[in-house]
């Protein structure tokens, strides 16, 4: 099976090119090719994973380019976690196909959605089965193409085109790490394929600074992709695009493809100290910065965005603090309840049309399905005991004790307390209380939209048991078993932090409890609206208002300087060149005048000229 | 009988041409411009006469080649008169100065 592993991600590829050729004539129907097709994906890719677990590691691979001595590769590669990470995006991509379908009825350009949908499925699931940097590299951009198209989906609104260019742009500016560490990687190794390069880093081919620098531009890139600080703000704008696409980009997949770009090149990292140190810093910073933004924001999907933003920083706090198993198990619990919650919450902005938790309240009642498996995706992600997001924060948290950054434990604990305080704002905003608004339509989702939510509710529980200190460690042991560069940190994981982990969450969301629902607590006791703390997180650290005044603003003021230049001193030259020719033109043409005389004129002088010529240099004769 | 030195003949020659080249660059009448264009020819005849006579290998050959380029500007004058009786018919002037259609 797993030799046939290519064809996956050709399925999504096929339901695009179908889909663009005849989406005019499918109009709604086209759900149904994006569905199937995402279907055999998630078919072959369960058997796929499957056939991981009794068989080694899979590559094959042909030479795609050759130059000179150089040999470039293409192929696909079957490794743990390309087969983990397979049945994550084509499980939750097909999902949320599933959930569009009922989701989007009544869109104008619905096939060109799901085409959208299948180009994006198709570029994240080449990029995990990518063998080498630069297959992956190409991948890579193909997805922020994906991300671009489908975040600018409502391009007619002002807010979605600027969304839209703000992901592209900011992702771009971490690509251009990727891209300089990649090539920096292969001038020093002559090779772009994973095992060459931690071969060359682990035999210490390459300098140790050199792996710094390279590990840190990957993470640049990284940093993009995954909303990390400061290259975070693209991804709460990118709120803008349709909620399933929330879902599958900015919780499940794209934004996954950065701590996926850094738990591949793992062993890379693993060889400098200081590269790992940035990732975890950076890592912790984020969690702990978008987890307080989270506090205040009132816009359900932001609330979700921003915690989206700060469990990446988890997965990468994990990674740097050596805890692979951890950041790779965060990122596959994270992976189905963020999309659980992302599904449920479009599901409640389909049922009353606003996305403001001001103006929601009571939806507990009206949505009797939505409701509770919202509720399964907050716990989960507040890391409450027995549902999965309680196992994997627990392990990053071990790893993070384990690693001896007691600072960035305490970073790391602060924010789950953070993470389960707003979460449960938000759960109870919005379904606890009385409804603010006449709510008379409210209705439950079409069922086409709520069965994906109950497969993920499933997961959001389960997943965490395969990976737990009690049952075993399945999962770490399976991702880490083979594997020379990797090793499973089989520390011991003091239960006092599992005691804490746990005390943290309840504590978070006793608080919500008593603010939001009881009222016990006055919402402004810590600084109402108006305060300066409030404003500070409301307009998130003013980190985009910086941005604006700095960068965008130099850059446009070197965008004007370039401009006048480009208009008057090369466009100066370039007009210099042409009026002299056309000068010349001009006066050859008005010698031309029909006067034979004139004519005979000048070609009697000019004979008399060479003749005079010819006498004083001696000419022929001489 | 040689009294006359070449030198005479080729100045008489000399001086016709550039009778002729100056009418013919500068006259506005196209008659007067083939007249002075007659001039110039004959300007060469002289001087293929008088070489033949007078020359440093003289030959009968110069004095034949004269008469075929008599016979020839002969046959051009003819020639050139009908092309401008026709314009002339057709434009209603004998001027040079009008006759720039070419350029076009």
């Amino acid at each position: 099976m797993m030799e046939n592993a290519w064809i996956i991600p050709l399925f999504p590829l096929i339901s695009f090119l179908l889909l663009l050729l005849l989406g005019k004539r499918l109009k709604e129907s086209s759900a149904y090719i994006g569905i199937a097709f995402t279907l055999f994906s998630l078919i072959f890719s369960l058997l796929v994973l499957g056939d991981r677990f009794t068989s080694p590691t899979y590559k094959t691979g042909a030479e795609w380019l050759k130059i000179g001595d150089v040999r470039i590769r293409a192929g696909f590669e079957v490794n743990q976690l390309n087969a983990l990470m397979l049945v994550i995006v084509s499980l939750v991509s097909f999902l949320v196909h599933m959930y569009s379908k009922g989701y989007m009825q009544g869109e104008k350009r619905f096939s060109v959605f799901y085409a959208y949908l299948g180009l994006f499925t198709f570029a994240m699931l080449g990029l995990v089965i990518s063998p080498n940097l630069l297959q992956l590299y190409v991948f890579w951009e193909l997805v922020g193409l994906g991300s671009f198209l489908l975040i600018g989906f409502y391009f007619y609104k002002e807010e979605a085109k600027q969304a839209a260019k703000k992901a592209f742009i900011m992702t771009r500016i971490g690509d251009v790490g990727l891209f300089i560490g990649m090539i920096l990687l292969f001038w020093e190794t002559g090779s772009f394929e994973y095992d060459a390069i931690f071969k060359a880093a682990h035999e210490g081919n390459l300098s140790e600074g050199m792996i710094t620098l390279t590990a840190i531009l990957i993470f640049i890139g990284a940093m993009g992709k995954s909303g990390q600080f400061p290259l975070h703000t693209w991804l709460p704008d990118a709120m803008e695009g349709p909620t399933p696409v929330s879902a599958l980009i900015h919780a499940a997949t794209m934004v996954a493809a950065g701590v996926y770009l850094v738990a591949s090149m793992f062993p890379l990292f693993s060889e400098s100290s200081t590269a790992m140190l940035i990732v975890a810093a950076t890592g912790a910073f984020t969690a702990i910065f978008a987890a307080s933004i989270g506090l205040v924001q009132t816009d359900i999907k932001r609330v979700l965005a921003y915690s989206t933003v700060s469990q990446l920083g988890y997965m990468m706090l994990a990674l740097g603090t050596a805890g692979y198993v951890a950041g790779v198990f965060h990122l596959m619990t994270h992976a189905f309840f963020k999309a659980l919650l992302f599904l449920a919450a479009g599901s409640v902005i389909h049922a009353v049309h606003t996305q403001n938790i001001e103006e929601m309240g009571g939806l507990w009642k009206k949505l009797r399905i939505t409701g509770p498996l919202f509720l399964i995706g907050t716990l989960a992600i507040s890391g409450v005991p027995l549902f999965s997001g309680f196992f994997s924060k627990d392990e990053i948290l071990v790893s993070a004790w384990n690693h001896g950054n007691y600072f960035l434990f305490l970073l790391a604990l602060i924010a789950a307390f953070f993470t389960a305080f707003y979460m449960f704002r938000l759960f109870f905003l919005v379904f606890a209380g009385v409804p603010k608004k006449e709510a008379g339509n409210v209705h439950e989702s079409p069922a086409s939209m709520t069965i994906p939510m109950l497969v993920l509710g499933v997961l959001a529980i389960v997943s965490g048991y395969v990976n737990t200190p009690w049952f075993g460690t399945f999962l770490g042991d399976w991702l880490t078993k083979g594997n020379t560069y990797l090793e499973h940190g089989h520390g011991d994981s003091p239960v006092w932090i599992m005691l804490a982990a746990t005390i943290v969450s309840l504590a978070g969301i006793i608080l919500a409890y008593l603010i939001y629902s009881k009222r016990t607590i006055s919402r402004d006791w810590l600084g109402g609206q108006g305060s300066m703390l409030h404003n500070i997180l409301f307009n998130k650290y003013y980190a985009d208002e910086f941005y604006n005044l700095s960068i965008v603003r130099l850059t446009g003021i070197l965008g004007v300087f370039f401009s006048y230049i480009d208009r008057f001193i090369v466009e100066g030259l370039v007009s210099l060149v042409t009026g002299t020719v056309q000068k010349l033109g001009k006066m050859g043409s008005r010698m031309q005048t029909g006067q034979v005389q004139q004519y005979g004129t000048i070609a009697f002088f000019g004979l008399a000229v060479l003749l005079i010529l010819f006498a004083l240099t001696g000419g022929i004769f001489e | 009988m040689n009294s006359v030195p070449l030198s005479a003949y080729l100045v008489l020659a000399l001086i016709l041409f550039c009778i002729g080249l100056y009418g013919a660059l500068t006259k506005r009448n196209a008659v007067i411009v083939l007249i002075s264009i007659e001039l110039m020819l004959n300007a060469v005849n002289i001087n293929l006469v008088a070489f033949s006579k007078l020359g440093t290998a003289p030959s009968i050959s110069g004095q034949i080649f004269t008469l075929f380029t008599i016979t020839v500007a002969a046959v051009e004058a003819a020639v050139g008169l009908a092309i401008l009786m026709s314009l002339y018919n057709r434009r209603k002037t004998v001027n040079v100065d009008e006759m720039d259609q070419l350029k076009h």
